[in-house]
């Protein structure tokens, strides 16, 4: 097992940084600027270039990553990011096009645009793309829109949309954005109670949202017939991608007759997450759905590729020009580079590695509702409890072996729960690592992994002191600084 | 092929009987796609299709409203190429994580004090999305049925509007501006006013690049319902802050802090407001405090607002946001310091200003539209069909601006072009000289 530590400068904020002494006149706003628009004051450090390289090259040492290290953080699928990829986005002939460019000079942008749907289409087993959602989230919010207007078209107002207690937190806060009653589905030994969803399903609902696997890394068997209950009800079913790494070449969305899927890029298609984003969402739906679709599409005529607007029945935009280019380039050549044969790998290796570590942890840890599973996994840490540690101490040490915590107490139905997602590009040896890592946690003195993480820049954080505090700004800092020297001072006299 | 290994300790013989539980009626067989590339083909590949776009480095470019090419120092891409940065995820370990929340608090300085916003989130999708959400969140604020905008918004960012208020059956109506200054119309504004309106939009500088000089007039008409500003965070080197006017959330698109107009995405949406307003806010913020030893460091915060704790009732569905754009703006911002950032916000006026007065001597042409003060665009009227310009211009080797004909049809044959501090006395030649042509 290695020795870990990570960097740890107490680098000071670039504010706290001594700004250059300018000689000379103050720089002024431009006379151009009428008088009573005119800014007064600007209070931004001139700093020299040496200062600001060596800050943020600290930074990023006081950062784990994937390109650091293992990173297991179940339903974000931190897989590697293959370098070409980066080279190729940052390329001039990609970066400096504006959107607004006469079509005829942007046919390299538009053709990558156009064959990356038609691979989307192939790999979702749906008929049409739309390349606009910025996110996951995005894309729930396109694909409900898209539900809401198909409803609206045939002259229904229906209001309700089911998702189950598993779902992503992001599925009913989407359908909430979009003007639905959010209906929450109870599970039953962690997959969709079929019967359950008879009894709510109805003419008020709109669709039902579904992750398969879903969050607990479960297939859903019973699919098709879930399918049938909500399409019977005339809902329309929509399918969350979070989780399309297992299924790559196995299954697809269409063929388990969903009507509206999300894939995320930055997930299953290895663009990297940026530390938050930028990442991609699109959505993929059937035939019938494909007028609703926002605008512009891009089509194809001859050997010309441009853009469509024409489309009455469709919801708009939901962000300004046509998607996240720079990501949905990396993904396109990521699924070039990978092929179909290669994209089938990827899934076999996910859900192998995924089990390999199941198995090798279920006797550690509780496996709740037994059995195998999909791309990850998720454990309870309830028996840690009697060792006088928790879950979340656990993912605290864990960082103190180099390695990133896994997603921790989520989902809700798993009390204490750890879930587990190595995705495709670990070796065994690094999750033989992780199991090892795991078994010396729980052999260490609890005090030890209590008080963890100790490797790390910093050591554990005051989260409610920052919720209580509410400082968002260097200036609040400041002012915060001298509330604190003040109340010593007088502590003090 | 599947390490022995792990074949031994799952005890299967084939790695098929992972995947028994799909349903056989749902089972595909592989996918229909061409065999992987090797990286040097992948690259030629690539590269054949890149080099059909001619690029704005290929091109003098006029093309603005919300996407910008600006400058980049050498050390942004430096600190992008970390990837450190670039191949973490969200940080949900802030022990681990300090580097990206240190960066992301920082940005959030720096935009509060460009804003003069109490707090600014670690961002949006872009600028459009931010105003959607904006105005979703004025409808948590003040209860109403109708959002005003100004009608010289930009019309990419109108249409994210409207979708964005369909779940919540909101009515979006326009107030109207000026012909002659392109300012808004005051008497209009208050006209419109009233106990149905639960929030008003406006930008400045708005579409046509005009200064809204009647910024205090506006804001003390419109009194307490909730009032966004959309501005360019680089004007707001130069321009008093939103907060100075009454903004109470401030939103504005920041991608050229750092990084290329990359076809329209990823953009960079600033997000800010006032403090009596936080727990109404969209997105991730970042907030100081310290560690058990106690030492400075950061976490996310007030994250009972976000869609991962409160489900069906956040604030938003947020997830995936733009935090590297931040970082890189930050960076942008931490090279470029307080004298050049206001140089630079000063080269655009200067020239913009410059290239407008050289158009209005071409016979026929009348620029700038509006007798007003511009920041880094401005409105141009053309003698000919304005699709007629920009092909005559493309002709040349010249990329024109966006045009206005469609959107504001009131406007007759105008264009909206846009000028920064790239752009040399060549670039405004040629484009002159393309106008000058029949």
């Amino acid at each position: 097992m290695m020795t870990y530590r990570q960097a740890s400068y107490d680098e000071p904020l670039l504010f706290d940084l001594d700004s250059i002494e300018t000689c000379g006149e103050d720089i002024l706003p431009s006379t151009k600027i009428p008088d009573k628009l005119r800014r007064k004051s600007l209070d931004i450090p001139n700093l020299p270039e040496r200062e600001v390289m060596k800050h943020f090259l600290r930074l990023s040492q006081m950062n784990f990553s994937v390109d650091s290290g293992f990173y297991p953080l179940g339903s974000c699928t931190m897989k590697y990011n293959p370098k070409i990829n980066e080279q190729i986005a940052r390329d001039g002939r990609a970066a400096f096009i504006h959107p607004k460019q006469d079509e005829s000079t942007v046919q390299g942008a538009l053709q990558i645009m156009y064959e990356l749907e038609g691979m989307l289409r192939v790999i979702g087993g749906v008929d049409a793309i739309t390349l606009q959602p910025a996110a996951g989230a995005h894309g729930e919010f396109t694909g409900l829109q898209i539900v809401r207007a198909y409803h609206e078209d045939r002259g229904e107002h229906r209001k309700e949309v089911i998702v189950p207690d598993t779902a992503h937190g992001t599925n009913p806060a989407s359908a909430a954005m979009v003007g639905f009653d959010v209906i929450e589905l109870p599970s039953k030994n962690g997959r969709i109670d079929c019967d359950a969803l008879r009894s709510i399903v109805g003419s008020n609902t709109a669709a039902l949202m579904l992750t398969n696997p879903n969050t607990l890394g479960m297939f859903e068997k019973e699919v098709l017939e879930v399918a049938k209950i909500v399409h019977d009800a005339g809902a329309l079913l929509y399918y969350d991608g979070a989780n399309f790494n297992a299924i790559l070449g196995r299954t697809n969305p269409g063929k388990m007759n969903f009507d509206i899927v999300h894939f995320n890029l930055h997930k299953t298609f290895s663009t990297p997450h940026g530390g938050g984003g930028p990442g991609a969402g699109p959505i993929g739906v059937r035939k019938e759905l494909e007028p609703y679709l926002p605008v512009p599409r891009i089509v194809k005529k001859g050997d010309r590729y441009g853009l469509s607007y024409g489309h009455p029945k469709s919801i708009g935009k939901v962000r300004a020009y046509y998607g996240n280019f720079g990501i949905l380039l990396r993904a396109y050549a990521y699924i070039k580079s990978t092929g179909g044969d290669g994209l089938c790998e990827v899934s076999t290796r996910a859900v192998a590695n995924s089990n390999y570590l199941r198995k090798r942890l279920e006797s550690t840890l509780e496996l709740p509702f037994g059995g195998k599973r999909m791309h990850e996994f998720v454990l309870s840490g309830d028996k840690l409890k009697e060792k006088g540690i928790r879950t979340l101490d656990m993912a605290k040490r864990m960082l103190d072996y180099g390695v990133h915590a896994p997603t921790i107490y989520f989902p809700l139905i798993v009390g204490e729960a750890i879930m587990i997602e190595p995705t495709e590009t670990e070796s065994v040896q690094t999750l033989d690592g992780f199991v090892s890592v795991i078994e010396s946690i729980i052999s260490e003195p609890a005090e030890t992994v209590r008080t963890a993480p100790h490797n790390t820049s910093v050591r554990r954080i005051d989260e409610v002191k920052a919720a209580r505090d509410l400082i968002f700004n260097f200036k609040s800092l400041v002012e915060q600084r001298q509330r604190e020297k003040e109340r010593k001072g007088s502590a003090g006299s | 092929m599947l390490p022995t290994k792990i074949l031994e300790v799952l005890g299967i013989s084939s790695p098929d009987e992972l995947f028994d539980e799909i349903p056989e009626a749902a089972r595909v067989k592989g996918l229909d796609l061409p065999c992987g590339l090797t990286e040097y083909e992948l690259k030629a590949e690539i590269d054949a299709i890149l080099s059909r776009n001619k690029t704005m480095d290929d091109m003098p470019s006029f093309l603005g409203g919300g996407v910008y090419r600006h400058f980049t120092p050498a050390l942004v891409n430096e600190v992008l190429s970390r990837s450190e940065f670039y191949t973490a995820y969200t940080p949900y370990q802030p022990e681990a994580s300090q580097g990206m929340l240190q960066a992301l608090f920082e940005y959030q300085s720096f935009m509060s004090e460009l804003t003069g916003m109490d707090a600014v989130n670690s961002s949006m999708y872009d600028w459009s999305t931010a105003l959607g959400e904006a105005a979703l969140m004025c409808s948590r604020i003040r209860h109403g049925s109708k959002f005003l905008i100004a009608r010289s918004v930009s019309p990419e960012r109108k249409a994210v509007l409207k979708t964005y208020l369909r779940g919540i059956d909101a009515k979006i109506q326009e107030v109207s501006f000026d012909r002659t200054s392109g300012r808004l119309d005051i008497n209009d504004l208050r006209s419109k006013l009233g106990e149905d309106v639960f929030g008003v939009y406006l930008e400045n500088p708005n579409y046509f690049g005009v200064l809204e000089e009647e910024v205090d007039e506006i804001s003390s008409s419109i009194g307490e319902t909730p009032f966004v500003v959309g501005a360019d965070p680089l004007s707001l080197a130069i321009i008093r802050p939103p907060s100075d006017y009454g903004a109470d959330i401030v939103i504005g698109e920041g991608h050229h802090f750092g990084t290329a107009p990359n076809f329209g995405g990823p953009l960079l949406g600033v997000f800010g407001c006032r403090k009596e307003h936080i727990r109404k806010m969209p997105g991730r913020i970042i907030g100081s405090t310290v560690d058990a030893a106690g030492r400075m460091a950061f976490c996310m915060t007030l994250q009972t607002r976000e869609q991962h704790i409160r489900r069906d009732k956040a604030t938003s569905n947020i997830c995936t946001n733009e935090a590297l754009m931040a970082v890189a703006a930050n960076a942008y911002l931490a090279t470029l310091g307080r004298d050049k950032l206001i140089a630079i916000a000063n080269l655009n006026v200067e020239k913009a200003a410059e290239l407008s007065q050289r158009i209005s001597k071409i016979d026929g042409f009348e620029s700038p539209v509006f007798k007003s003060s511009h920041f880094n665009e401005f409105t141009m009227r053309c003698p000919r069909p304005v699709e007629a310009v920009s092909k005559t211009l493309l002709g040349h080797g010249v990329l024109g601006g966006i045009s206005l004909k469609q959107d504001f049809p009131e406007l007759g044959e105008a264009m909206l072009l846009a000028v920064s501090e790239l752009h040399t006395g060549r670039d405004f030649e040629a484009i002159v000289k393309g106008l000058e042509a029949k």
